[in-house]
C-alpha cells in the first residue's frame, strides 16, 4: 500500500517537494532513502558544500550533481591561519574552475575559504559563467587586482564580490573602473582587505550611486574619512557598512557632514572598519547606534571612555568585536547595556608583551556572561583565568555554541588556586549542551579531555594546544565526542596509541591536524596502510620522513577522509602514506 | 674515569651505544687537547635522562665562526663535568614543549616565543602592524579636542602595536629556510635565516639544535631514539683525534664553501645557499687562520 503511494507521485512533484529542503544534511538524508529519490535529488541539487577540497575530486562532484548553481569549497587546514602550514601546501581552485567551466555553464555562486586563487582562475570564471552572481573569497590568496578587473568587466550580473581577509596583490585601484556603466546589480561589495593607497574613488562613487540594491559595502583603508559622507549619501539603503580610514585632520564641519550622512542611513545595522580611528569623529555614529546589531571595533585603537560611550548607546547590539582596550570596565558597561548580545570577540592589542597593560581579566568575561544570558559565541584573549570564573560563565550562558578562550601564556594555571583549568572547561562542556566549537588554553591535564569526551556530545570542532599529559587525553576525545568533525592539536604529548586505537573514528571526521606531538612516522605509515579512505599526509620540511627510523615523531601531519584517493598537487615537503606502506611523492 | 655515565663510555672509546639510547654531545676546547673526549649524542628520551660525564676541561659545545679566529675560545671553568652537563639538560628541559624549532623567536621582553602563538590570524597582525606605523608616523594636531588625552592614548596604543610590529614583522617576514648539516649527523635540519638578526643569534640557534640535548615535548612522554639511529650517529674515530671543534660554513651562490661571519649579515643572507657545520679538521682551505690552527692542533696530538 505504502509502496504504491510512493511511486504514485510523479518525479516532478517529488522534485518540488525536495526544493523546500535546503540543508545539506537533510538533502543527504533524502538521497539515501531509495534509488529513485537519490536520482531525483541529485538532479535537483543546486548547492554543494565541500568542506575539504581534497575530500572529493571535481569530476566526481559533477558526475553526481550535474545541475549545481552554487558551490562552496574550503582548502587549507585551519592552522594555516597561524602560519603553521608551509607555503605551497595546496588548496588550488583552478582545477575546480576548469572542470566546472565545462560542466556548469549556469553556475552562479562560488564561495571559497583558505584557497589559492589565481588571476587565471578569476579570468576563467568571468569567461565561463554567463550568469555569475556571487564570488566570496574568504582568506584566500594568489590573485591580484588584475583578476578582479576581469570579474568586474566580465560578470554582467554580479551581485556579490566579497574579498574578506584575502591577500590580494594590489597593483592598482583602477580595477574598479572595469565595472561597466551598465552594472547596477551589486548587492554586496567588500574590498576591505585591499592594501593600495589609491582607490579609483570616482569609479567607486559612481558604482555605488548606480546600484540601488547595494546593501553591504566595506571599504578599504585607502578611502579617507572625508569621502565617507559622499558614499553614504549615495547609498542610504545600506544595511552593513565598513568604513575605511577613520582618521582625519580636517575641520569640524566634516564631523557634522558625516553625522548627517550616517543619520540618513535608516537601515544601517552593522558597522566595521575603523582603521586609524580618531575618537573625535566617533560621535558621528551616535545617530546609528540605537539600531546597530553588529559592531566591529577590533581594528580600532580607541580606548575608554570612548568605547564605553559608544557601546552604551547600542542597546540592540548582538555582535561585538573589540580590542582588549575595552577592559573589564567596558565589558561591565556592555553587560548592562546590551542584553541581546549573542557574540563577543575580544582581541589582544599587545599579544607579545609579557605584562598586560590593559586591565582586562577573567572578570570582564564573567560580568558579560552574567549580564548577557543570550550569549552564543565567545572568543576571548586574556592573561589570566580561574576555574571559578569558567564555572560561572558556563552556568550563566547555557546557550553557548562556540567558546574559544586564549590565555596568552601557554600552560597558565588558575591564578588563584594554581590548579589546572580542567574543572573550568569541564563545566563549559557540561552546561553548554549545544557546544559545537571549543578552543582550549591554559594549564590542562588529561582530565579536561575526560570531561570533553563525556559531555561534549555535540562538539564538532576542537582546538588544542600545550595541553594534556598522555595518550589518554586524545583517546577520551576520539572515543567520546560523537559529533567530532575537525580536530586540530599542536604541542601536546599525544602519541601513537590513542590514534591507532581510534583509527576508525578518523573516517567519521573531516580532518585531523597534529603538529609538534609525539606521533611516530611508523604510526602514520600504518594508518595510511590500513585506512585506504584516509589520506595521511606527513609534512616535513627537512628530510623525507623515511630517512629516519619509524619510531621518530613526525613534526606535522594532516589526515582527512577522501573518496578520491591521494592528491596529485602535493609540494615536495608533503608525503602521503599509501596502502602499500610506501610513501608517495 | 667515567662516573656513572650511561653506557660506560671510556676514555678514547667511541663505540658507545648507550643502553638507554642516550647520547650527549660535547665538544672539546682546543686549549685542552689532552682531555679531549667526545661523545656524540642526541637525547630525545625524557624523564630518566642521564648525561654522560664528560671529562673535565670539556666545555659546552660550541660552533665556531670566523669571529673565533685567531682568538682561541676561552677555557670553560673547570667545574665538575656533571654540573655542566646537567645544566645543559636543565636548559633543554626548560624549553621543552615550547621551543622546538629554530622558528621560534624571542620576544622583545625576552620570554620565549612560539610559532603561531597566540593564535592570531596573519591578516589581523598585518593590519595591526601597519596601524602601528601610522600611529607612530602621524602627529595629531592640536586642533583636536582632548589633545592631551589623545596623544597619551596614541602612546598607549603604539606601545602595544609596536610589539605587533617587532614580533609580527619578524614572523611574517618571508622565511629564508636553508638546510643545515652537521658532520657526523645524518639528519639535516632547516633553519630560517630571516628569523635571526645576526650571526650570534644564528650560531646560538644552531648550537641549540645540534649540540645541546634536544628538548623533548613532554618530560613524561615516551619517545626514544631507536638503536639503529644510534649506530648511524655514533660515527667513530674521526671525532676522537682531538680536532673536534666545529666550524660553521656555508655554500654561496657560486658553489664555494666559505667560513660564516666574514661578510655583513645582510650580504650573507643574499648569498647563502646552505650551511654545514664542519669539523675543523675538514675545514681546510677555508681560512688560512683556520688551517693554521688545525695544524697546531694536530701536531699536539701526534
Amino acid at each position: 500500500m505504502q509502496k504504491k503511494m510512493m511511486y504514485s507521485f510523479p518525479d516532478d512533484v517529488l522534485e518540488h517537494v525536495f526544493s523546500f529542503i535546503q540543508s545539506d544534511k537533510d538533502r543527504n538524508a533524502v538521497s539515501a532513502v531509495c534509488k529513485l529519490w537519490y536520482e531525483i535529488e541529485r538532479w535537483c541539487r543546486r548547492k554543494v558544500f565541500i568542506g575539504n577540497c581534497y575530500a572529493v575530486s571535481p569530476r566526481v562532484v559533477i558526475k553526481r550533481f550535474p545541475e549545481v548553481r552554487s558551490i562552496e569549497l574550503k582548502g587549507k587546514p585551519h592552522f594555516a591561519d597561524f602560519n603553521l602550514v608551509p607555503d605551497g601546501w595546496g588548496g588550488y581552485v583552478l582545477p575546480w574552475i576548469v572542470e566546472m567551466a565545462g560542466a556548469y555553464p549556469c553556475l552562479e555562486e562560488i564561495r571559497l575559504k583558505r584557497m589559492v586563487v589565481t588571476d587565471e582562475s578569476l579570468e576563467l570564471i568571468a569567461k565561463s559563467f554567463k550568469n555569475f552572481k556571487v564570488l566570496v573569497l574568504f582568506s584566500c590568496e594568489g590573485f591580484s587586482t588584475d583578476g578582479l578587473a576581469a570579474i568586474a568587466a566580465g560578470c554582467k550580473n554580479l551581485r556579490e564580490l566579497d574579498l574578506r581577509e584575502s591577500e590580494v596583490d594590489d597593483l592598482s585601484g583602477h580595477w574598479l573602473t572595469h565595472f561597466p556603466e551598465t552594472c547596477t546589480s551589486l548587492v554586496s561589495l567588500n574590498i576591505s582587505c585591499l592594501g593600495s593607497d589609491e582607490v579609483s574613488f570616482s569609479a567607486l562613487e559612481r558604482l555605488v550611486g548606480r546600484c540601488p540594491n547595494l546593501k553591504s559595502l566595506r571599504l578599504n583603508r585607502a578611502v579617507t574619512l572625508d569621502k565617507i559622507a559622499n558614499i553614504l549619501r549615495r547609498a542610504p539603503q545600506l544595511v552593513d557598512f565598513g568604513t575605511g580610514n577613520y582618521a582625519s585632520e580636517l575641520p569640524p564641519d566634516v564631523l557634522l557632514n558625516l553625522a548627517g550622512a550616517f543619520s540618513s542611513c535608516k537601515e544601517l545595522k552593522s558597522l566595521s572598519g575603523f582603521w586609524d580611528v580618531v575618537p573625535a569623529y566617533l560621535p558621528a555614529l551616535y545617530s546609528v547606534c540605537s539600531r546597530l546589531t553588529s559592531l566591529n571595533l577590533s581594528y580600532a585603537t580607541i580606548q575608554n571612555p570612548e568605547i564605553i560611550k559608544l557601546v552604551s548607546r547600542c542597546p540592540s547590539l548582538q555582535r561585538l568585536l573589540v580590542l582588549d582596550y575595552i577592559e573589564d570596565s567596558g565589558l561591565e558597561a556592555l553587560a548592562s547595556s546590551c542584553k541581546d548580545l549573542q557574540e563577543l570577540r575580544v582581541f589582544p592589542s599587545d599579544p607579545f608583551g609579557g605584562e598586560p597593560h590593559v586591565s582586562l581579566t577573567e572578570q570582564g568575561l564573567v560580568t558579560v556572561s552574567l549580564g548577557c544570558p543570550k550569549l552564543q559565541s565567545i572568543l576571548y584573549f586574556c592573561h589570566r583565568m580561574t576555574n571559578a570564573a569558567l564555572v560561572t560563565i558556563a552556568q550563566s550562558c547555557p546557550n553557548l555554541t562556540r567558546f574559544r578562550l586564549c590565555i596568552i601564556e601557554p600552560k597558565t594555571a588558575d591564578y588563584l588556586t594554581l590548579e589546572p583549568l580542567d574543572v573550568g572547561f569541564g563545566a563549559i562542556v557540561e552546561h553548554c549542551k549545544d557546544l559545537r566549537r571549543l578552543s582550549l588554553s591554559g594549564l590542562l591535564t588529561d582530565r579536561v579531555f575526560e570531561y570533553i569526551g563525556t559531555y561534549a556530545k555535540k562538539l564538532e570542532m576542537l582546538s588544542v594546544a600545550f595541553a594534556g599529559d598522555s595518550d589518554l587525553g586524545l583517546h577520551h576525545v576520539l572515543f567520546g565526542c560523537e559529533s567530532l568533525r575537525k580536530l586540530e592539536i599542536r604541542d601536546c604529548p599525544f602519541g601513537d596509541k590513542a590514534l591507532l586505537a581510534n583509527a576508525a573514528k578518523l573516517e567519521t571526521m573531516r580532518s585531523l591536524w597534529m603538529s609538534s606531538c609525539t606521533v611516530s612516522f611508523g604510526a602514520c605509515k600504518l594508518l595510511g596502510q590500513k585506512m585506504p579512505r584516509l589520506n595521511v599526509e606527513v609534512i616535513d620540511e627537512t628530510e623525507p620522513p623515511d630517512s629516519r627510523p619509524e619510531s621518530c615523531p613526525v613534526e606535522k601531519f594532516y589526515i582527512y577522509r577522501s573518496v578520491s584517493g591521494p592528491r596529485f598537487d602535493k609540494p615536495p615537503f608533503v608525503w602521503t602514506m599509501d596502502e602499500e606502506g610506501k610513501i608517495m611523492h | 674515569m667515567e662516573g656513572s655515565g650511561v653506557g660506560g663510555s671510556e676514555s678514547g672509546s667511541m663505540s658507545t651505544v648507550s643502553r638507554e639510547d642516550n647520547m650527549v654531545v660535547s665538544s672539546v676546547d682546543s686549549s685542552c687537547p689532552d682531555e679531549s673526549e667526545l661523545e656524540l649524542g642526541l637525547g630525545l628520551s625524557l624523564g630518566g635522562f642521564k648525561t654522560h660525564q664528560v671529562s673535565k676541561g670539556a666545555q659546552f659545545a660550541r660552533i665556531l665562526t670566523s669571529k673565533d679566529f685567531p682568538s682561541v675560545i676561552p677555557d670553560a671553568s673547570p667545574s665538575s663535568s656533571s654540573s655542566s652537563s646537567s645544566s645543559s639538560l636543565t636548559r633543554a628541559n626548560v624549553t621543552a614543549g615550547t621551543k622546538r624549532t629554530a622558528d621560534s623567536v624571542a620576544a622583545a621582553n625576552g620570554s620565549s616565543q612560539v610559532m603561531g602563538w597566540p593564535p592570531i590570524r596573519a591578516y589581523r597582525m598585518n593590519s595591526m602592524v601597519s596601524q602601528a606605523k601610522y600611529l607612530a608616523a602621524e602627529g595629531f594636531n592640536s586642533t583636536m579636542e582632548n589633545h592631551k588625552s589623545e596623544t597619551s592614548m596614541v602612546e598607549k596604543s603604539t606601545a602595544g602595536f609596536d610589539r605587533y610590529q617587532n614580533n609580527s614583522s619578524i614572523k611574517l617576514r618571508k622565511s629564508l629556510f636553508v638546510k643545515v648539516n652537521m658532520d657526523g649527523i645524518p639528519i639535516g635540519r632547516k633553519v630560517d635565516l630571516n628569523a635571526h638578526e645576526s650571526y650570534e643569534k644564528l650560531v646560538k640557534t644552531l648550537e641549540d639544535m645540534f649540540l645541546k640535548t634536544t628538548p623533548s615535548i613532554n618530560p613524561a612522554g615516551s619517545t626514544t631514539l631507536e638503536l639503529g639511529m644510534m649506530k648511524k650517529i655514533t660515527r667513530p674515530s674521526k671525532l676522537l683525534d682531538g680536532s673536534s671543534d666545529f666550524v660553521l660554513t656555508y655554500e654561496d651562490k657560486e658553489g664555494d664553501w666559505m667560513l660564516v661571519g666574514d661578510v655583513p649579515w645582510e650580504m650573507f643572507l643574499s648569498s647563502v645557499k646552505r650551511l654545514r657545520i664542519m669539523r675543523t679538521s675538514e675545514a681546510t682551505g677555508l681560512a688560512p687562520r683556520l688551517e693554521e690552527r688545525n695544524h697546531r692542533q694536530r701536531s699536539k696530538h701526534i
